[in-house]
């Protein structure tokens, strides 16, 4: 078919039904607004037990023995099981890829073996009729620890003093790599001026509203297992529990319903979701587990938790010569599988000063073990490392020549017209805007006035302070993510589209939904390709029984690949619908169009509903002729191939007040330029990036995971571990540059993540340019009040 | 240690009554509302802290993972599935369209906060509404489109005037 002739222009506002690019409410927006949504914790079953782990008090210890005889004569108790049990039925795993490396993990158990390594790791498992009668039962399961040394501190754990946490290893290196393009320490000698900093960004947690949660259920008359699971790649969930409980995978079927948040969070294997799955097998009954909060805090994946060494030199123009960093982490005592813990330093590796042009780059990761909750990836995966180190290093620069900052990015950032190239690292990059978008930026900001409001309020002992910062963001992964080191992860996504014989468009994607608007969006795309109304078009997703096999939603990816496949899926369609009216109305091909539900004839005149199509086709088949192609369904796939991701990039900046008094940082203003491509849906996109850049936020001022000495984690609450509330929170200014990536017909990037990539290093920057007049400058995140005095030497 | 102390109650949940239901003395009214079918309660931390679990207690927002389902009794209960007065249907309207929700979790509790601040019968500047719903978690807006949608509403619904 002529492309041009029968496909319009995308996200042009100037026909009927041209739904890509318009701002259109999510329709499923009401249900959830009302309280309709389905969560896991929602699904009630015939014969469903619930069940309550038993979790490790100590970050290190040996199991002596487990007594569970008084749990099992609790009135309600089902049975009561440990490892033992479990290890009958579920395999254990282990958090390595064959891409980056040696990484060195140990084998994980469902629930701890013989020692526990962190506090909260599931040791045994009540099953009740009740929820809170497996709670009290879980009392009265006996354990004998015995204490051993927790290794706690990343910076320690490589001494040769520092107790080894898995015995089977030399010590307690996870994984390390290095990164070196040209010659980093002779363009240090020849740099005018050479800038170091260091920075600190504690642990965290993505706290999604609706804690993990999943139900299981085993039909043993069909060997099926059936697992409502509250996740983001459903089909990566399917593989894992067909290889561990030894299932026909074909007979794994995972439901995703409405997901309350998920952040990356939801897209790990966690023991306890696995033994709960186990469970159901030896009881042969559905079961379900929902993570309670505290339990939450303790055994959803931490992310961060990173120490940065960083190096810029500079010419005395202002070009930046050589960068170098050295980044150390510590993920906890298993890599978690199957996308394993070295990801996010790889990204810092990556992504550190991935904006700039940088002739010479040096870069070194070392990943470490610690008796604490397992780290891997929660949202925007380590980008805010290495933007705040990048833009760190910059700001010192600049203020160290004594250049606006503005300018001196300026002349390093990486030019619009110089795509396709590489960041520092040598990762390709492609269809980027960073002048764009800072020039963007800066008339936003208005950054005359800004200087002139810090000036004055400085007049008055106020301490303002404003940033700008520039930022890559990974999107669109290829196989080169997971897939080629051996995870059963699909970097490809696939979309069905039929049409009913009711007229109604139907989609299944394998794309999944936790509240981005994933259902509007393949929405628009199919009714903008197709040319029917929206409300014509249902989406299916989120059932491996029901969509097309795919990746799911992950690394901002459900857009730009999932949102191809429906595009592709849907101009089949339309080709397949054009073809059988051509007969029905005896016409040309090119001289039909669809158009809100009908065949029209583009020189006007008689038309047919898709309704009339669909029923010719479906009930009346014999008015056809012999050997008409009466296909109504279509299904189309997508990979990004040819580069290993579909970079965005950013521009943002903050304006803050830090109260030299009291250390507290109020954030006056932020603002973002984005350039995520084709916006399919800008209210969504900038939704995506205001609720990203709070989450961010949320990291550089509040959020931390705090350990005491023992290894226990002590404000693992909603009360005491601090998240973004709305009074704290700015108005987020957002606007867009766009352009488009040339790896599809959409052109659509990712939009996800960026704003909790970039708020950090942005938030940071300001806080640190509004106390230069006080000459001290603050390292570590969160940047809570009493850092802040502390940098001001008050306390 | 189990304490399973039982006690019959009744009290009118939306508006229908409910009588002479047994529960759990130490049964809390989030998960007994749950238990009932009222499933768009949803329990975000069970502390009283994120506010996903609110619903109106003879009128006035409440934390039901903080009060027991038995301190309930012959009170008049309202969830956010009996939330349908014109007034907050037009609240509903403005949520929508300012997308002020993504996965919803907490939509339910940010209802009956925004249900007391249309009752208050005023208006509000925006710094005062961030106020107000400062009791309610969202991880996934950043809150703005809920500040935007509480203000709408509030213009909407010409509190004030």
């Amino acid at each position: 078919m002529d492309d041009l002739n029968q496909n319009p222009k995308l996200g042009a506002a100037d026909r009927p039904n041209s739904y890509i690019g318009r701002s259109v409410p999510r329709e499923r927006a009401k249900k959830l607004l009302e309280g309709k949504g389905k969560y896991v914790d929602d699904i009630l079953l015939p014969r469903m037990a619930h069940l309550s782990y038993v979790r490790s008090p100590f970050a290190h210890a040996k199991i002596k023995s487990i007594n569970i005889e008084n749990a099992k004569k609790y009135p309600g108790v089902l049975n009561v099981f440990t490892i033992d049990d479990i290890e009958k039925v579920c395999t254990p795993w282990q958090g390595v890829l064959g891409h980056l490396g040696e990484m060195r993990s140990p084998t994980q158990y469902p629930l701890a073996k013989d020692i526990v390594r962190w506090q909260g790791e599931p040791v045994a498992v009540v099953v009740a009729n009740k929820r809170a009668v497996a709670e009290d039962a879980s009392e009265l399961v006996e354990i004998d620890y015995e204490d051993l040394d927790a290794q706690l501190d990343m910076e320690t754990a490589m001494d040769k003093s520092t107790k080894v946490i898995h015995d089977d290893l030399e010590n307690n290196l996870f994984w390390t790599r290095t990164v070196n393009q040209g010659n980093v320490s002779e363009a240090f000698k020849q740099s005018h001026i050479v800038e170091e900093v260091t920075l600190d960004f504690a642990r965290h947690t993505g706290v999604t509203l609706e804690t993990r949660a999943i139900v299981a259920d085993w039909d043993s008359s069909e060997e099926k297992m059936t697992v409502y699971h509250n996740g983001q790649a459903p089909h990566m969930m399917q593989s894992i529990i067909a290889k561990h409980l030894n299932l026909s995978e074909g007979l794994v079927r995972i439901i995703s319903c409405d997901v309350g948040g998920s952040f990356g969070i939801k897209v790990h294997v966690y023991p306890d979701e696995m033994v709960t799955v186990a469970v159901s097998k030896l009881l042969k009954r559905p079961v379900k587990f929902v993570a309670d909060r505290l339990e939450s805090y303790s055994t959803d994946i931490h992310s961060r938790c990173h120490k940065i060494l960083g190096k810029i030199g500079v010419d005395d123009k202002g070009k930046i010569l050589a960068f170098e960093i050295d980044d150390l982490s510590g993920i906890g005592p298993f890599s978690v599988y199957p996308r394993t813990s070295a990801i996010e330093t790889n990204q810092v590796l990556n992504l550190s000063a991935a904006s700039y042009v940088v002739p010479n780059y040096k870069a070194k990761g070392t990943v470490v073990f610690q008796n604490k909750t397992p780290m891997c990836q929660y949202r925007a995966v380590g980008h805010p490392i290495a933007v705040a180190i990048t833009e760190a290093l910059v700001d010192k620069a600049a203020n160290a020549l004594d250049m606006d900052r503005y300018e001196f990015r300026k002349i390093n950032l990486i030019p619009d017209n110089s795509y396709p190239t590489k960041t520092p690292s040598g990762v390709p990059l492609e269809d980027l805007s960073h002048e764009a978008c800072i020039e963007k930026l800066k008339k936003m900001m208005n950054i005359s006035e800004l200087e002139k409001y810090k000036k004055e309020s400085l007049a008055n002992g106020k301490y303002k302070g404003f940033s700008i910062i520039n930022m890559v963001e990974v999107t669109n992964p290829s196989p080169a993510f997971y897939g080629v080191g051996g995870a059963p992860i699909s970097s490809q996504d696939g979309a069905s589209i039929r049409l009913e014989g009711s007229g109604a468009v139907h989609i299944s994607t394998s794309i999944t939904e936790q509240g981005q608007g994933t259902e509007a969006v393949m929405q628009q795309i199919a009714a903008d390709q197709l040319g029917v109304k929206i409300d014509t078009v249902r989406v299916t997703h989120g059932d491996t029984d029901a969509t097309p096999y795919g990746g799911g939603t992950w690394a901002s990816r459900g857009a730009g690949i999932g949102g191809e496949a429906v595009l592709k899926a849907s101009r089949k369609l339309k080709e397949n619908i054009l073809n059988i009216a051509a007969v029905i109305m005896q016409s040309e091909v090119n001289n039909l169009d669809v158009q809100n539900d009908q065949v029209i004839r583009k020189d006007g005149g008689e038309v047919i509903s898709l309704k009339d199509l669909a029923q010719i086709v479906y009930y009346r088949g014999h008015e056809l002729p012999p050997g008409t192609n009466a296909e109504l369904i279509a299904t189309a796939s997508f990979s990004i191939e040819g580069i290993p991701f579909v970079f965005t990039n950013s521009a943002m900046g903050c304006l803050v007040d830090v109260d030299v008094d009291t250390g507290l940082t109020k954030i006056e203003k932020f603002w973002a330029v984005e350039d995520c491509g084709t916006q399919i849906n800008p209210k969504l996109v900038e939704e995506q990036i205001r609720g990203g850049v709070v989450q961010g936020i949320g990291g550089a001022l509040y959020e931390e995971c705090i350990y005491d000495e023992m290894g226990n984690l002590t404000n693992g609450n909603m009360a005491d571990y601090l998240v973004p509330m709305a009074y704290e929170m700015p108005d987020i200014i957002v606007d867009h540059v766009t352009t488009n990536s040339g790896r599809s017909i959409l052109g659509a990037k990712g939009a996800g993540e960026a704003g909790t990539g970039g708020a950090p290093g942005a938030i940071m920057n300001a806080i640190n340019d509004a106390l230069i007049p006080l000459n001290t400058q603050v390292t570590s995140q969160p940047i809570t009040p009493e850092k802040v005095l502390k940098a001001l030497g008050k306390i | 240690m189990s304490n399973l102390n039982k006690t019959t109650i009744s009290m009118i949940i939306n508006n229908e009554n409910y009588d002479d239901i047994t529960v759990e003395t130490r049964q809390h009214l989030g998960d007994f509302l749950r238990d009932l079918g009222f499933k768009g309660t949803h329990l975000g931390c069970e502390q009283g802290a994120c506010g996903a679990c609110n619903v109106l207690v003879d009128g006035e927002s409440v934390r039901s993972c903080l009060m027991l389902a038995v301190q309930a009794n012959g009170k008049k209960i309202t969830t956010v599935e009996g939330l349908n007065s014109s007034e907050m249907e037009i609240v509903k309207d403005c949520f929508v369209k300012n997308n002020a929700m993504q996965c919803g979790f907490c939509s339910s509790g940010m209802l009956m906060t925004t249900y007391e601040i249309v009752k208050s019968n005023r208006k509000y500047s925006r710094e005062e509404i961030r106020e107000m719903i400062s009791g309610n978690y969202c991880r996934c807006t950043g809150y703005q489109a809920i500040v935007d949608a509480v203000e709408d509403s509030l213009n909407k619904i010409n509190v004030g005037v």
